[in-house]
């Protein structure tokens, strides 16, 4: 039996990590992820979980720590936000080269400079390519389930890949709603005891990280490619016996009154919940629009991607970071890859906004939306258009 | 059956060896042989987490190994953060019955890049949250895996690739920086200096270093024939003549307290130390005296501390 709790984002991230048991969090306190941490070491405190709490000097050494908790066999956690994921950089690779089931929740931040700590998507953009499965909430609810699931499917004996949980800074991380929580005996049923096989034990010696010479490295990486891709049907498995269990149903890519849809808004966490608002009033107008939430952003769902956008005419992408110089937002450029080999593909048209906690509200949207047909229609010059850009005129845009 | 031990005099030496041959160290390595003893110090009840650095690249080359006893490597400056991790990490699978209750040996190792520059916070973090765990520091004075850089370790007025003796240099230009001292400002239980050229003490410190509850560090001077421009078969003497000298000084740091362990009548002059070493034939008669009052005040402060703070 579940429970019908009020809780706050990072507070719900919390009480997935203590259902799982986990053995270490090792944590360095950032702006907007504080709350996590904090909650999880009053759990320690209390002794209402059973792990070592090690507040260490660093993001650098928090994934650290992690590894080395990972490589002896032990549940590891870490959480952390923009310029700490940017710290603790150089490790994440490590985490996914290992393949070490590590699960972090990053409170998405904008980077530096200017330094801000409020909200966009620059910070997990910069380790799109670390070989970590990473998904995205979109409110608390979520942010609870994903966590749990997180642990699952990571430490599957064909995944062994880190995982990362994605919700965005204050606007999701400290927000307060309702969810339900699930009983531990669910939890465990959901998610077994972890046994790591080649965990470092003296009786049986094994090496961890040697070095790879030109004549190996390329195989290592190669099959690192291929079990990331080959996580898949884990990763659906993983959501579909949640559903099972708790009732509630994830998927890679997962649309919102879609069907007969010319106009789909793509939008990759919490900001889901004010598109789908959106898509309500426009479909009352009798408007053809639906939202596509990309909740799985690695490993890419391409196959899900372009069954999701079959007979749409246009996709209208929100992407929650800059890419300098480069093809337009992250998102947005990827999606058209995805779709570049279809006969048939939909117009796509990009917009960069919500960036450093600039708030994205439904008339915005809304505006994103009939600019994007226009788009789609007239052709545009522009390679994407920023939104909410003070003395920049709407329908202007960026040129490639 | 092979036995367990090697009689040496009144030391019982662990016969087995945990650094296994076909490593990649060079001719007369300092600290290839240091390995080799600390590691039969250590015993099998070890998991290692080393730095990048000489040792990790001579002994790992996918897909082989040279290390007979559990081991990590990821990074360059996180040695001490990792160790922690394994640390905190077993003992609370141990203390959640997931993992066979049993005292196992967390050791760090690293180089003196590895510890005295890049990995200095790090090893300072898990010095301060007091990680029940033995750092060691392979000191062989520059970044030698990369081809003989300066570091902070460097002594005054060896030449490196990065601060080389010239027409207007006399090459490092800065002090040795003191990681035993940090070490101990830290308050850790103990804190010592080795060399492999007094195998037995290095040894009798690797095993204290680790029955004591708590981080405990151990600096261990590791003559470097390449880096250092020696013969290869001089290793041990060099590193003899650095404690002879009173360079690098033999001695421990137990709870604060001192204690010399090699405490020689008179040191021998700094000279018959820098002699023999290509890095500092180009020091004048003035460099060497200006080194020589350094280490003699050095070791007579050193020498103040352990009369005024004994240990045991």
């Amino acid at each position: 039996m579940s429970k019908r709790v009020v809780l706050e984002a990072s507070h719900a991230v919390a009480e997935a990590v203590k259902m799982a048991d986990v053995d270490v969090v090792a944590a360095y306190p950032i702006t907007p992820q504080t709350h996590i941490p904090e909650r999880l070491a009053e759990m320690v405190a209390d002794g209402e979980l059973d792990a070592a709490y090690i507040p260490v000097e660093s993001e650098h050494s928090a994934m650290s720590t992690a590894l080395g908790a990972a490589a002896v066999g032990a549940r590891a956690f870490t959480t952390t936000a923009g310029q700490g994921l940017e710290l603790m950089h150089e490790p994440v690779y490590i985490a996914a080269s290992h393949r070490y089931p590590i699960v972090m929740a990053v409170c998405n931040r904008a980077l530096s400079a200017p330094i801000s700590i409020w909200c966009d998507h620059s910070d997990v953009m910069s380790c799109r390519d670390t070989g970590w499965i990473q998904v995205f909430c979109q409110n608390n609810q979520e942010s609870f389930d994903m966590t749990l699931w997180a642990f699952r499917v990571g430490e599957d004996p064909s995944v062994m890949f880190p995982v990362m949980v994605n919700l965005d800074g204050f606007t999701l991380s400290h927000v307060t709603e309702p969810l339900l929580l699930p009983d531990q005996a669910d939890a465990d049923r959901f998610l077994p005891k972890y046994e790591y096989r080649l965990a470092l034990k003296p009786e049986a010696p094994t090496s961890h990280g040697g070095f790879g010479l030109p004549d190996i490295y390329t195989e290592v990486k190669f099959a690192q490619e291929v079990a990331l891709r080959g996580s898949r049907a884990v990763l659906d498995k993983g959501w579909k016996e949640f559903a099972d269990i708790f009732g509630r149903e994830y998927k890679a890519v997962e649309t919102y009154k879609a069907d007969g849809a010319k106009t789909l808004l793509v939008t990759m966490g919490s900001l889901g919940e004010t598109a789908k608002m959106v898509v309500d009033s426009k479909r009352e107008k009798g408007e053809a629009v639906g939202h596509l939430n990309l909740r799985l952003w690695r490993p890419f769902p391409f196959a899900d991607f372009r069954e999701a956008v079959k007979g749409v005419d246009t996709l209208v992408v929100l992407d929650r970071c800059f890419s300098f110089g480069g093809p337009g937002g992250p998102v947005c450029s990827e999606l058209r890859a995805a779709l570049f080999d279809m006969d048939k593909r939909p117009k796509v048209v990009g917009f960069i906004g919500g960036i450093g906690g600039r708030e994205i509200d439904a008339e915005t949207f809304a505006y994103m939306i009939d600019r994007g047909k226009e788009i789609a229609e007239k052709g545009s010059e522009y390679l994407y258009e920023p939104v909410l850009v003070r003395g920049l005129e709407r329908g202007t845009g960026v040129r490639g | 059956m092979a036995p367990e031990f090697v009689k040496v005099g009144k030391h019982n030496i662990d016969a087995k060896e945990y650094l296994a041959p076909g490593h990649t160290f060079c001719t007369g390595c300092g600290e290839a042989l240091a390995i080799r003893l600390v590691c039969k110090a250590l015993g099998e009840n070890t998991i290692i987490g080393m730095a990048t650095g000489c040792d990790e690249v001579c002994t790992s080359p996918l897909p082989v190994t040279s290390w007979r006893l559990p081991w990590l490597h990821t990074l360059f400056e996180n040695a001490a953060a990792e160790v922690s991790g394994m640390e905190a990490g077993l003992k609370a699978m141990m203390r959640k019955g997931k993992a066979p209750q049993r005292d196992i040996k967390f050791v760090a190792m690293a180089g003196d890049g590895g510890t005295s520059d890049i990995g200095l916070q790090a090893l300072s973090g898990a010095l301060e949250r007091g990680h029940d765990f033995l750092y060691v520091c392979w000191d062989n004075e520059a970044y030698m895996n990369t081809g003989i850089q300066r570091s902070s370790a460097t002594p005054y007025g060896a030449s490196t690739t990065t601060a080389p003796a010239g027409k207007l240099s006399m090459g490092q230009q800065t002090q040795k920086k003191n990681m035993v001292e940090i070490c101990v400002a830290h308050e850790i239980p103990y804190a010592a200096t080795a060399c492999p050229s007094y195998p037995f003490d290095l040894m009798n410190k690797i095993k204290k270093a680790v029955e004591i509850k708590g981080p405990a560090y151990v600096h261990v001077f590791v003559p470097c024939p390449t880096g250092w421009r020696t013969p290869s078969n001089q290793t041990i003497e060099i590193g003899k003549l650095a404690v002879e000298t009173g360079v690098f000084p033999l001695y421990e740091v137990e709870n604060g307290r001192y204690r010399l362990n090699v405490d020689p009548p008179k040191l021998k002059p700094v000279e018959q130390y820098l002699k023999p070493q290509g890095r500092f034939r180009h020091l004048s008669p003035g460099e060497i005296s200006e080194i020589q009052e350094r280490v003699t005040e050095g070791y007579a402060r050193l020498k103040e501390k352990a009369t005024s703070f004994p240990a045991g």
